[in-house]
């Protein structure tokens, strides 16, 4: 039997199968954070129940942080009262916490990886959509709620059906200017915001080889925007190159063992997929969205489409406009911004931050921008300082925040105000995601970097130097 | 937690004809800060039911005394984004037991399952006749019927069946949690994580 590299990732996981019910899945390893975790535990504690595995769970602070002062008091006292619950049932429980001020600290989809807490082939979950994100490395990784946090607490199981297999391969060369975060959104506006539920996504073909893993993991990142449970990519050299040497991975004759079983990791030639799609490389430009859900995204140089011409209820359309206050046809180019916000699990990393100094520098901030520059972890932060890109930021007029979730869903003071336009490279603009009120236009670093710098909406490729295509 | 029993569910129900309602919108992410589960209904749609200045917005289905009841029924797509539980909860929390869809977000409908709420996937037509009878007359009752999977419009009698699998729907008929059936397979789950490195 042929199998894909979900199939084999999960079934090797399978504890126990229930007839016409579903599969409990052996979880490997648990990201916890403070915001969707506290439940759980009190869950545990009514039961009377332990941590079964403490030493597969891994707790950081991230989504309600500030970004700036991380070293005074959190003033805010429930989001205070929320971290110390996360630092008590961490200790309590003997799970590996890395809290506010802790060097380790910064999003769970950033220092996982970074750490090699993310292995090809594992099965992690957390409590957060985003943890697709994770499926770069070939893992099985998908967002959980409170309840199945709870499972993992106190079994390392969850119970879940087995989703329908997806894939889709994007061949050929990307042209000048466009990201992995632009053949995410290409994608997710073709399938729209619901076109894989229901599905893993396997992402296939030589884009996805080119890509780094940083851009990697943006893919698979916002595979949940699409309706995906997670999307995975096949390990590779350049995903062991990756891992080798991180403080989880292993090591000696363990990783030799390891890396004999990673081989084995890829999708069966003639091995089937209940849908697959293939896109052309050559068709993406740099994308924004222009509406309120991710799948509502076209290529810069592109008008806002006509509501007759958009899969679904013109009412809801058009509803979507009206929030944004922009006209079908409408071009994206040149249309004023008022906030610029670079960061979150979908662009926090390092390359995100190289991208976006690419453009700036030499060049201003523009007077009418706030921009919050966020790094996902305090690694990021380090090599932001280390390779210099912080004194080209600082140039041109930019500051530099601490690492967190900040503006991506606004849980902390970092809020768009009502009414106020954000290019942001994260990965949601629903209504009110970035603050209530808020409009967000999501897009790559390259394409938020050029808004920053014109305090408009404009297209990258007119800033990019030669070298840099 | 064991959660209430549910059966046959007989009630009117609130109208959202709104495709892609994301979990933002059920509950933004300023009222996750809680760490205990309580409340949460309070802030159900918080910026679609309510001004800045915290008076609600007349035109809001939850604010119009003329619809009420233990059924959501929102347009396709239902409950997209992120996985926060919270919107389940404040869905529950505000009193509904049921939310009727043509689509479901995969996430927000398994949070449902786990704490007792009832996700009912219908055709898209069978769904516009449910708008239409409710807008018609808002006393408009429908009947969930777990046991035989089927969901009616008494007005007119017309019925659909719905899918649920044989494991939920038992753990829905009797209140019973995922957790309770994990514990007592721990020592399968032992074996396994002895074979299984971390």
């Amino acid at each position: 039997m042929k199998k894909t590299l979900f199939d084999k990732v999960w079934d090797s996981h399978v504890v126990h199968k229930i007839e016409n019910g579903p599969d409990v899945l052996f979880i490997d390893r648990h990201m916890v954070h403070e915001v969707t975790s506290p439940v759980a535990f009190l869950g545990l504690k009514s039961r009377g129940i332990p941590v079964m595995y403490p030493g597969r769970t891994f707790a950081t602070a991230d989504h309600n942080t500030p970004t700036i002062n991380q070293h005074l008091p959190v003033k805010d006292p429930l989001s205070a009262n929320q971290l110390k619950a996360l630092e008590e049932n961490s200790k309590a429980h003997g799970i590996s916490y890395w809290g506010l001020g802790h060097e380790k600290n910064g999003i769970v989809h950033v220092v996982g990886p970074e750490y090699g807490i993310t292995q090809p082939g594992a099965t992690i979950v957390c409590g957060d959509s985003h943890t697709s994100t994770h499926g770069a490395f070939g893992a099985i990784a998908f967002g959980i709620g409170t309840s199945e946090v709870e499972m993992v607490l106190a079994t390392q199981c969850i119970m879940q059906q087995k989703a329908k297999s997806m894939r889709i391969n994007v061949n050929g060369k990307l042209s000048k200017g466009v990201t992995p975060k632009d053949v995410a959104l290409y994608v997710i506006s073709k399938l729209t915001t619901s076109g894989a539920t229901g599905y893993f996504v396997e992402y296939a073909g030589d884009v996805f080889r080119n890509m780094t893993m940083e851009g990697r993991m943006t893919v698979c990142n916002l595979s949940i925007e699409m309706g995906a449970r997670g999307g995975m990519i096949a390990p590779d050299e350049k995903t062991f190159e990756y891992i080798k040497g991180r403080e989880f991975t292993p090591v000696g004759a363990d990783w030799d063992k390891a890396m004999e079983y990673w081989k084995t990791l890829k999708t069966d030639e003639g091995a089937s997929f209940d849908k697959e799609i293939t896109f052309d490389a050559a068709d993406i430009e740099p994308m924004i969205t222009y509406g309120t859900n991710p799948g509502m995204g076209i290529g810069i140089s592109n008008g806002i489409p006509q509501a007759e011409s958009v899969e679904g209820g013109v009412a809801t359309y058009k509803k979507s406009l009206q929030y944004m206050a922009f006209n079908e046809g409408d071009n994206m180019i040149g249309k004023p911004i008022d906030f610029v916000f670079l960061g979150s699990c979908t662009n926090g990393r390092i390359e995100d931050f190289r991208a976006f100094a690419s453009i700036v520098k030499g060049r201003k901030k523009a007077d009418n921008v706030t921009a919050w520059l966020v790094p996902g972890s305090h690694k990021v932060e380090s090599a932001i300082k280390e390779e210099g890109i912080l004194d080209i930021l600082q140039e041109a007029g930019f500051e530099l925040r601490e690492p967190g979730c900040s503006a991506c869903l606004a849980m902390n003071d970092d809020k768009v105000p009502a009414g106020k336009y954000a290019v942001s490279t994260s990965n949601r603009n629903f209504e009110g995601r970035q603050g209530p009120g808020s409009r967000t236009l999501l897009a790559s670093p390259l394409v938020a970097a050029a808004a920053a710098v014109t305090g408009k909406v404009t297209d990258p490729r007119e800033l990019m130097q030669e070298e840099l295509v | 937690m064991a959660y209430d029993k549910f059966n046959i569910l007989k009630t009117t129900a609130v109208p959202l004809p709104i495709e892609n309602v994301d979990t933002d919108q059920i509950i933004p992410a300023r009222f996750l800060k809680a760490t205990e589960r309580k409340g949460f209904g309070d802030n159900l749609f918080r910026d679609w039911r309510y001004n800045p200045d915290n008076s609600p917005k007349e035109d809001f289905v939850l604010n119009n005394p003329t619809f009420s009841g233990k059924i959501l029924v929102g347009g396709k797509n239902f409950g997209s984004g992120s996985s926060r539980e919270h919107a389940a909860w404040a869905v529950y929390d505000y009193g509904f037991r049921c939310v009727v869809s043509s689509f479901f977000a995969d996430i927000f409908k398994n949070n449902c399952l786990n704490i007792g709420v009832l996700p009912v996937q219908v055709s898209a037509p069978f769904l516009e006749k449910i708008f239409e009878a409710i807008y018609a007359d808002p006393k408009t009752e429908l009947v969930v019927n777990l046991p035989e999977q089927t969901i009616t419009l008494t007005t007119t009698g017309e019925s659909e069946s719905f899918d649920i699998n044989d494991y939920k729907k038992d753990n829905m008929l009797n209140g019973f949690d995922d957790i309770d059936y994990l514990l007592n397979i721990k020592e399968n789950i032992r074996e396994f994580a002895e074979d299984t490195p971390l």
